[in-house]
């Protein structure tokens, strides 16, 4: 192990450059972001991620927001285990109806002031599940959601260029 | 009795030969059967001569898929039920249990003697009732769900879930503990049911084949695969060699990718973390590889029916060259450091052991299965192209513990090097994709592939235009996630995350 450690720190670092901010995720933020929530939050910012109904596509794409060489905690952002802990809900997937309950109650037991990322077609608009029986919507169907994230998978690139365009409104 | 014994020494083959075959059933036969060859079938996979494949159902029909090892078959058995009622399967053969349940939410057929009559895929959220069957208004009103008891001094139980800690799907574990150690884990899944089945009734094939690649994201390969192979079955379609061939660089692509996460995965849930982070950017490569090579890193849509989608890019072959030339520098200290972590394998030796027996009866596939001694592999038996031409092996071991589970993994990690090496070497040229011809009547068609998970099983009913008329997409997680309430026994309760990464169930692929 002492030699794979002392490699590493031999080695370059794999992480990639930061992109610029998303700016239709920029756009879509600067209305509904308001200054006094953003001097609170600074610029440390705790994700819980809730799948709602994904396929699990989007939740590979953004575990690998965690690795080296997009190291999302760069940035600020670290991922929580429990909504009590989060500022932001990462919520994939279209709602299906058995997840309901289990997504509002998330929302509620995340304090104020908080913002909802939707990842994903499907938390768009519901994606190629849209029209089930079993399915309610995209994430704002449910609870207000402040930024959308498309792709499917949105590859972990447009996930931290959304990411970041929260830090930046001003 | 004798007369039944004597039927299954000379295999499923000759019993289905008592029913009905349909003819328009490809590759393997199916057969509607009388309720007195369901008994038989039934008390072979009870008594083990046959491994359950799948159970599914629809409006007055339930249909049952078995494997014989013996001589390598799948059949096909349907039974019709007109009263809306058939004799339970899961009665005699546990693993059919869950599946009939679910066949009773979606489809509302009742088995006449189930031994577990609770609802299982329906939580009493939908706005209707029996959504493949009779789909009417107003939905079934459902007490709250009774989990098993546990009962005993000093008991306790620990709820967790739908919505987890991690990065991770949706589902409900009990658990009763006895102080540290698990008295009991009972499983509720069926969060993430999005109505697929429902959905895919009356569409057109490529978006079908859409769908179905994301029945399971993790696993969007061999769902493309399957569902083109059922299709290509059905509709009798050769399609052109070298399209297989890019397939199977695709699967063992998924494989390569997927195992790498497990592997760091289970040594973080540790708290060995420099495994996740060394295994998180093999995983990477290989993602970029398949951007490079297919244009999508998780390969969705890239594999049609008829065909592939997209041919190898120009660059490809050097990415792929390049990717495993790393892989063969970096993995090897990998395996060194697992192996040379004593309070690494301290945590991961002898930790959720599943009995074999369990394991063979409850036809457990891919990784959990071969750690456990069942050497059952899809790309062998019943076999597709291009395996049937590659020289590679499928490691088993019989531990059947987390270790024996990272050791497979492992292992099936160099065996899908060695394999894209092979494949980049013998790729065939010409044309990537065939067209698929309207069938003209309804035909029908499975296909049985190997994903990183185990076995994934697609059955297909295409109606003469050509769109969907009934499709079962079976995911592996269906045998497997069971044996994880097995696993976990007597183990402590902090062992549960490494015994669950250590299964890597899909979530989504079961709920459907």
């Amino acid at each position: 192990m002492r030699k794979l450690l002392f490699q590493n720190m031999l080695r370059l670092p794999l992480t990639v450059a930061a992109p610029p901010p998303s700016a239709v995720a920029l756009a879509e933020l600067a209305e509904k972001v308001d200054q006094s929530a953003r001097r609170r939050l600074g610029r440390s910012l705790a994700i819980r991620q809730v799948d709602a109904g994904s396929c699990n596509g989007c939740e590979l794409e953004i575990h690998a927001l965690n690795n080296p060489f997009y190291d999302l905690e760069r940035f600020g952002f670290h991922f929580v285990a429990s909504p009590r802990h989060a500022d932001v809900l990462l919520v994939t997937g279209p709602v299906t109806a058995n997840m309901r309950e289990g997504l509002e109650r998330t929302y509620r037991a995340t304090p104020d002031p908080k913002w909802v990322v939707a990842v994903g077609d499907c938390g768009r608009d519901g994606g190629v599940f849209a029209g089930s029986y079993a399915c309610v919507g995209g994430i704002s169907a449910v609870i207000p959601v402040d930024l959308h994230i498309p792709g499917c998978p949105p590859n972990p690139m447009q996930l931290l260029e959304g990411l970041l365009a929260l830090l930046q409104v001003a | 009795m004798n007369n039944a014994k004597n039927q299954h020494a000379s295999g499923i083959k000759n019993i289905l030969q008592l029913g009905q075959s349909f003819p328009n059933h490809h590759p393997w036969p199916r057969a509607l059967i009388t309720s007195e060859i369901w008994h038989e079938l039934i008390q072979g996979l009870a008594n083990g001569a046959w491994t359950l494949l799948g159970l599914w159902g629809e409006p007055g029909v339930v249909h049952l898929a078995v494997y014989e090892e013996a001589s390598g078959t799948l059949s096909v058995a349907s039974l019709p039920c007109p009263d809306g009622r058939f004799p339970s399967v899961g009665r005699r053969h546990p693993p059919a249990q869950r599946l009939e349940r679910s066949i009773t939410d979606l489809v509302g057929l009742q088995t006449t003697d189930a031994s577990d009559g609770r609802p299982w895929l329906d939580h009493g959220r939908w706005p209707l009732a029996y959504p493949l069957g009779t789909a009417s208004i107003p939905p079934r009103s459902l007490a709250p769900y009774p989990f098993l008891p546990a009962e005993g001094e000093s008991l306790h139980q620990i709820p967790v879930g739908p919505v987890h800690a991690g990065i991770i799907e949706p589902g409900h574990f009990r658990f009763t503990a006895n102080g540290e150690a698990v008295v009991r884990l009972e499983e509720r899944l069926g969060y993430v049911h999005k109505g697929i089945e429902a959905l895919l009734n009356g569409m057109p094939l490529e978006r079908a084949a859409r769908l179905v690649s994301r029945v399971s994201g993790d696993s969007t390969v061999a769902y493309g695969l399957a569902f083109a192979r059922a299709a290509e079955a059905a509709t009798e379609t050769v399609i052109p060699e070298r399209a297989h061939w890019l397939r199977a660089l695709m699967a063992e692509l998924e494989r390569l990718a997927n195992h790498c996460g497990d592997i760091g995965a289970i040594c973080n849930d540790a708290a060995f973390a420099l495994m996740l982070a060394h295994c998180s950017v093999l995983r990477e490569r290989v993602l970029r590889t398949s951007a490079t090579c297919f244009g999508h890193r998780l390969l969705m849509d890239c594999i049609v029916p008829g065909g592939v989608s997209a041919d190898l890019s120009p660059d490809g072959i050097q990415a792929m060259r390049e990717l495993i030339t790393e892989f063969r520098h970096r993995f090897p200290p990998l395996i060194d450091l697992y192996d040379n972590t004593a309070s690494l394998q301290n945590r991961t030796v002898s930790t959720g052991f599943v009995r074999p027996a369990l394991i063979k009866q409850f036809g457990c596939g891919g990784v959990i299965g071969r750690a456990g001694g069942r050497a059952f592999d899809a790309r062998r038996q019943p076999g597709y192209p291009p395996y049937d031409q590659l020289d590679f092996e499928s490691p088993v071991l019989t531990d059947s513990d987390v270790n024996a589970r990272v050791w497979v993994r492992i292992r099936e990690v160099e065996q899908s090097l060695t394999l894209i090496e092979r494949i980049v070497q013998k790729l065939p040229t010409g044309p990537i994709k065939a067209e698929i011809q309207r069938p003209g009547e309804i035909r029908e068609g499975m296909a049985l592939v190997e994903g990183f998970r185990g076995d994934v099983l697609v059955w297909l009913r295409l109606n003469a235009d050509g769109t969907v008329a009934r499709c079962h997409p079976r995911d592996p997680s269906w045998f497997q996630w069971p044996l994880l309430e097995a696993a976990i026994e007597n183990n402590i309760v902090a062992d549960f995350p490494l015994c669950n990464k250590s299964f890597n169930c899909s979530y989504s692929g079961h709920d459907l």
